[in-house]
């Protein structure tokens, strides 16, 4: 059973004590109420010292009560789920949850790498640069896995994240960041003015500092009006109100990213519910009143846990109703500050004293001071005493020079409060500095977007909820809602007085980022040493560059590098700010796109017939393709496929071909829109005929290849390779729109509209006439090859059949519509068993166009030429076209260039791999000689050896000379033989049939 | 980013492919490799308002020249690219 929470209040907060909720931290059992953040249930159990720090592995506790948190990061939940550096500021407390702290060994409070702080001197600011320069090799053998053990974060889990991730879009008039007085207030006056209105929170509740503050709203307390204003908005229906959501990113033409969290606050996600959800949300007006951050003041020592931010300590007390200490001090140099000693005071908290550095302070807090009988301190906090169990007892230099001494065990610190200025920065927008709250405001928001409130350096309640509410009625009647947003809320400001206090000299480490350890002497060293640029400041001291991007330090940083280099904070300037303004995990921007649905899947006519048959398919882009066909017994893909190539060789066989681009081109200019993109002519190509096109990049490359048959005078059916099939579409639109908009055409994707087949074989024409209907005239007289109409098949189906061939036999390509394609599959098996017809796959095809010596993918690279082809002479003197001139450059038509050859091993049972170099015999291989390279081979059961083909200098009158291939990849070495790329069949005797 | 389609109206950016910039004609038939080579290769680098196409392939298949401030993104015009790279024949 856990212990008692020893450190929560009898009554008061936002916590349900019927509720109680089981917690493992460190493998120590606690108990908490649900409410608690995993930060508010280790206060309420006196717990200090929750993490090591970065370099100095010092103990830390608890700074803050939010998403700013530096110090207090655990590793959330155990195996898979396990989630470092998580704040335990933000996370929500559930039964079983566990945690561990990060970055010590063997244990929190014994961590043997503490002895870092002895080794100070080399963590100074740009320890990285100094110190591990040279030699390089020590990198990455020594320095970077010792520095890795040293310095660290929390263990990603290593294995997958068995959970879910989501991704919706969301549509608004006005957007909000932030619920507390500013954020509500605007929703409500653009919720009345009837504007689509999306608020998020981070929080798992809502209200912002009103929670912890409190206050008076139109005459009532603050919770009071938080609940009736919740549920006006309840009852507006175009009103979205989203907690545990962060706006964490501004895009152009105002989409905003937010990052729900939708069931981190539980074990696990019930089923079938996602952990996270990314939100892209489009809005006409964004009011961002994310509120402020209270800054910490720089002094030795101010890293002790039990040293806290004052609206932090109030929160827990207030919030939460957990105590942080018994005997409070706060240190402070504004009004702001003393909330915390009301709140603790409130609570039947002692108060040691308060240490404030401005000269005065006002006659209420006088007698606030005299009723509670602590002493007022003119001065600041030099130094504190205390260790991992926390603060002892606080050093205070008086104004005047005198010391003192104080004891507590807590020390609450303000040193004023820094507006959110990150949403409104991220369009490169250079905040401003606003001197009487000596804060950066925001200014050059992206379009669209306003601060209210505290997020616009106006911290009062009065000032919140009158800018929030005019800020969202202006926001609803810029987006056009005009209905009337009534009156706003009413409350008092409170008095704002501040001395701007950033830093304290004294003995011992004044840490400025607390996350990444950098202190005060880091900054000073760094400007030293010519380091005066922000963003230089930035990089080599790691300053504002932790995962929580320097929230509670930036500014202070910054006044530090002003006051030492003579000039004014506003001279000094910040650094750009970018999103996200928490961390987003990968996952969350992955959303379902992982694993099986990484990509979306295509699937050809065929693909469930070719599954019953027991396809081995291949992803080529987003496509499933049949690879081969196993049958039994065979026992590797190489016997498979070379029972398929010799079945078509012989008999016939079929293969789904769907995948290719299909685009029809339509209009009296067609034929003439075709001669301007392929380098042939198509304009004279009679109807009823195919022809191979080949068409270039205007700097004169392939692009593509495929053919393109003429069904009518004003109508082509052109088709691309699989993988080009959207890009030449894209193209030849470019081309009919942009370039030749006189020509009267037009384009149509038809690659998902057909399913078509190739069907080839000796006994092709054979087993087509079972299939078309008897009246169709398939002789070669009547269908000769590169024929191309529209056939009716038997039952009464139209469908296009081409005599074309890629195999080398005697072959067609038959299109129907894609709905017929299964039943074509089956058709052909059925009316092809006859002929011992048989499926083959990608392997198969591919084969046989080695075999044929046709180029395909690896030939096409996209640094090959017509010529280097083999197809020059396709390239019409005629007319123009794109990529004609570019393609007649001297460099492209240089004798010396690699064209395609083919190649075949001078030992004939040895095997080719692609991607071996083409040395000169007899040389060492070395860049000067090599002459290009091996791109495609296949073993093939005609000629009974392995054959490739290649792209070799000067390749086509060197054939039959013998020259190296040279594999380094593999380790091998062996001759090959140059020869002409048709190894079959090379006069077309068979596909002429 | 958002772009309004001339045709199909404001959708994201996932919907469009970009080419580049818009300001080159392509040369006549008879025009010399150098005019051609310029053409191809030779853009500026603009900081400021610039011309560019990009195609509404998730859409309408529309080719459109998009006015956009390379510095702060902001579209100032859009229009559909008919004929924007066409010879300009007799010029
Ligand atoms: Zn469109």
């Amino acid at each position: 059973m856990a212990g008692a929470q020893t450190h929560r209040l009898g009554n008061g907060g936002l916590v349900d004590r019927s509720a109680p909720l089981n917690f493992r931290f460190d493998g120590k059992a606690f108990s908490g109420f649900q409410g608690d953040t995993l930060a508010s249930a280790l206060i309420a159990n006196g717990v200090k010292l929750v993490g090591r720090s970065f370099k100095y592995h010092r103990p830390r506790g608890i700074l803050t009560a939010g998403s700013e948190e530096p110090n207090a990061l655990v590793e959330l939940r155990t195996g898979a789920r396990r989630e470092p550096n998580t704040k335990a500021t933000t996370a929500e407390l559930y039964d079983g949850l566990e945690a561990a702290s990060q970055n010590r060994w063997p244990s929190l409070r014994h961590d043997v790498m503490s002895v870092n702080q002895l080794f100070a001197p080399i963590f100074v600011a740009g320890f990285y640069y100094k110190t591990f320069m040279w030699p390089a090799k020590f990198w990455e053998a020594i320095y970077e896995p010792a520095i890795r053990r040293a310095a660290g974060l929390g263990r990603a889990a290593g294995i997958a994240d068995p959970d879910h991730y989501d991704k919706a879009w969301a549509h608004c008039d006005v957007l909000i960041a932030g619920s507390g007085p500013a954020g509500l207030a605007a929703a409500l006056a653009a919720g009345r003015a009837g504007a689509r209105v999306i608020l998020c929170e981070e929080d798992f509740v809502l209200g912002g500092r009103l929670l912890s503050d409190g206050g008076m709203i139109d005459g009532e307390p603050a919770a009071e009006w938080i609940s009736r204003t919740l549920a006006e908005l309840a009852g507006m229906p175009d009103v979205r109100v989203m907690t545990r959501t962060t706006l964490f990113g501004v895009y152009d033409g105002g989409t905003y990213g937010a990052i729900e969290r939708v069931n981190d606050h539980l074990p696990s996600p019930p089923e079938h519910q996602v952990r996270q959800r990314l939100w892209r949300i489009v809005a006409k007006r964004c009011v961002v009143a994310a509120g402020a951050i209270e800054r910490p003041i720089v002094f030795a020592g101010n890293d002790t846990p039990g040293v806290m931010m004052a609206s932090a300590m109030r929160t827990y007390v207030a919030r939460y109703a957990a105590t942080p200490a018994k005997r409070i001090a706060l240190f402070t140099n504004n009004e702001d500050g003393w909330r915390t000693v009301e709140t603790a005071l409130g609570a039947g908290l002692q108060i040691a004293a308060v240490i404030d550095a401005r000269p005065e302070i006002s006659p209420a807090h006088r007698s606030l001071a005299s009723k509670g009988g602590f002493p007022v301190l003119h001065g600041s906090v030099s130094g504190v005493d205390g260790g991992k169990d926390g603060v002892r007892k606080i050093a205070v230099s008086l104004t005047g020079g005198a010391r003192a001494e104080v004891e507590a065990d807590g020390l609450a610190v303000s040193g004023g409060w820094n507006p959110a200025v990150g949403l409104t920065s991220y369009h490169r927008g250079r905040p401003k500095w606003r001197s009487d709250i000596s804060a950066f405001v925001p200014d050059g928001a992206p379009p669209g977007m306003v601060a209210a409130g505290a997020a616009n350096g106006d911290f009062g309640l009065g000032a919140c909820l009158s800018q929030g509410f005019a800020a969202g009625a202006a926001a609803a009647h810029d987006a056009g809602r005009t209905g009337n947003a009534g009156s706003a809320p009413v409350a008092d400001d409170e008095v704002f007085s501040l001395t701007p206090l950033w830093h304290v000299a004294g003995k011992g480490k004044a840490f400025v980022d607390y996350q990444h350890d950098v202190t005060a002497s880091d900054i000073e060293l760094a400007q030293r040493e010519g380091f005066e640029s922000v963003e230089h400041l930035k990089r080599y001291t790691t300053l504002g560059m932790a995962t929580d991007q320097g929230k509670t330090s930036n500014v202070a940083g910054l006044a530090i590098m002003a006051a030492v280099s003579g000039r004014s904070i506003p001279e000094t300037g910040t650094t750009i700010y970018r999103p996200p303004y928490v961390p987003v995990a990968i996952g969350a921007f992955a959303g379902h796109h992982r694993d099986g649905t990484f990509h979306a899947t295509r699937l050809t006519p065929s693909h469930h017939w070719a599954v019953e048959q027991g396809a081995v398919f291949v992803d080529t882009g987003l496509w499933k393709r049949a690879q081969w066909y196993p049958r039994a017994g065979e026992k590797d893909w190489l016997e498979s496929v070379t029972r398929e190539v010799k079945a078509v060789r012989s008999g016939v066989g079929f293969c789904d071909v769907s995948t290719l681009g299909k685009i029809d081109v339509h209009g009296p200019d067609a034929g003439a829109f075709l001669d301007r993109v392929y380098i042939n002519t198509f304009s004279n190509l009679a109807v009823g005929k195919a022809r191979y096109g080949l068409m270039l990049r205007e700097d004169g490359i392939v692009y593509d290849d495929g053919t393109t048959s003429r069904l009518a005078e004003d109508h082509y059916f052109l088709t691309t390779t699989t993988a080009k099939a959207g890009l030449v579409m894209q193209h030849l639109e470019f081309c009919r729109q942009v370039l030749f908009p006189e020509l009267d055409v037009q384009l149509t994707s038809v690659s998902d509209q057909w399913a078509q087949f190739s069907i080839a074989g000796p006994s092709a024409r054979e087993l087509l006439k079972q299939i078309v209907d008897e009246s169709e005239d398939l002789s070669n007289e009547g269908f000769p090859f590169m024929g191309a109409r529209e056939v009716t098949l038997r039952g009464g189906l139209k469908a296009r059949l081409f005599r074309i061939s890629f195999s080398g036999e005697m072959a067609f390509e038959i299109s129907v519509p894609a709905r017929f394609g299964d039943a074509m599959a089956r058709n052909l098996m059925l009316a092809g068993a006859p002929f011992g017809v048989t499926p083959y796959g990608t392997e198969a095809l591919g084969v046989m166009r080695v075999e044929k010596g046709h180029i395909a993918g690896p030939e096409l690279s996209g640094t090959t030429t017509a010529a280097d082809l083999g197809l020059g002479k396709m390239m019409s003197t005629k007319k123009d076209y794109i990529g004609r001139v570019m393609a007649g450059r001297e460099a492209l038509v240089a004798p010396d260039r690699q064209v395609v050859v083919g190649i075949k091993p001078t030992d004939e049972t040895r095997r080719l791999r692609s991607g071996a170099h083409i040395i000169p015999k007899g040389q060492t291989p070395g860049p000067g000689n090599d002459q290009g390279y091996v791109t495609s081979v296949c073993f093939s059961p005609t000629l009974n050896q392995w054959i490739g083909l290649a792209l070799v200098e000067r390749g086509r009158e060197r054939i039959g000379e013998i020259v190296h291939a040279h594999d380094p990849l593999r380790g091998e070495d062996y001759d090959v033989e140059l020869c002409n790329p048709v190894f079959y069949d090379p006069d077309g005797g068979r596909q002429r049939g | 980013m958002r772009i309004a389609c001339s045709f199909c109206g404001e959708r994201e950016l996932g919907e469009f492919t970009y080419l580049g910039d818009a300001k080159p004609v392509r040369p006549e038939a008879g025009a010399s490799e150098d005019e051609v080579f310029d053409y191809v290769y030779l853009r500026d680098n603009v900081a400021g308002a610039t011309s560019e196409y990009w195609y509404h392939g998730g859409g309408c298949r529309a080719w459109l020249k998009v006015t956009r401030n390379t510095l702060t993104h902001e579209i100032s015009s859009i229009e559909p690219a008919a004929g924007a790279g066409a010879a300009k024949v007799g010029a």
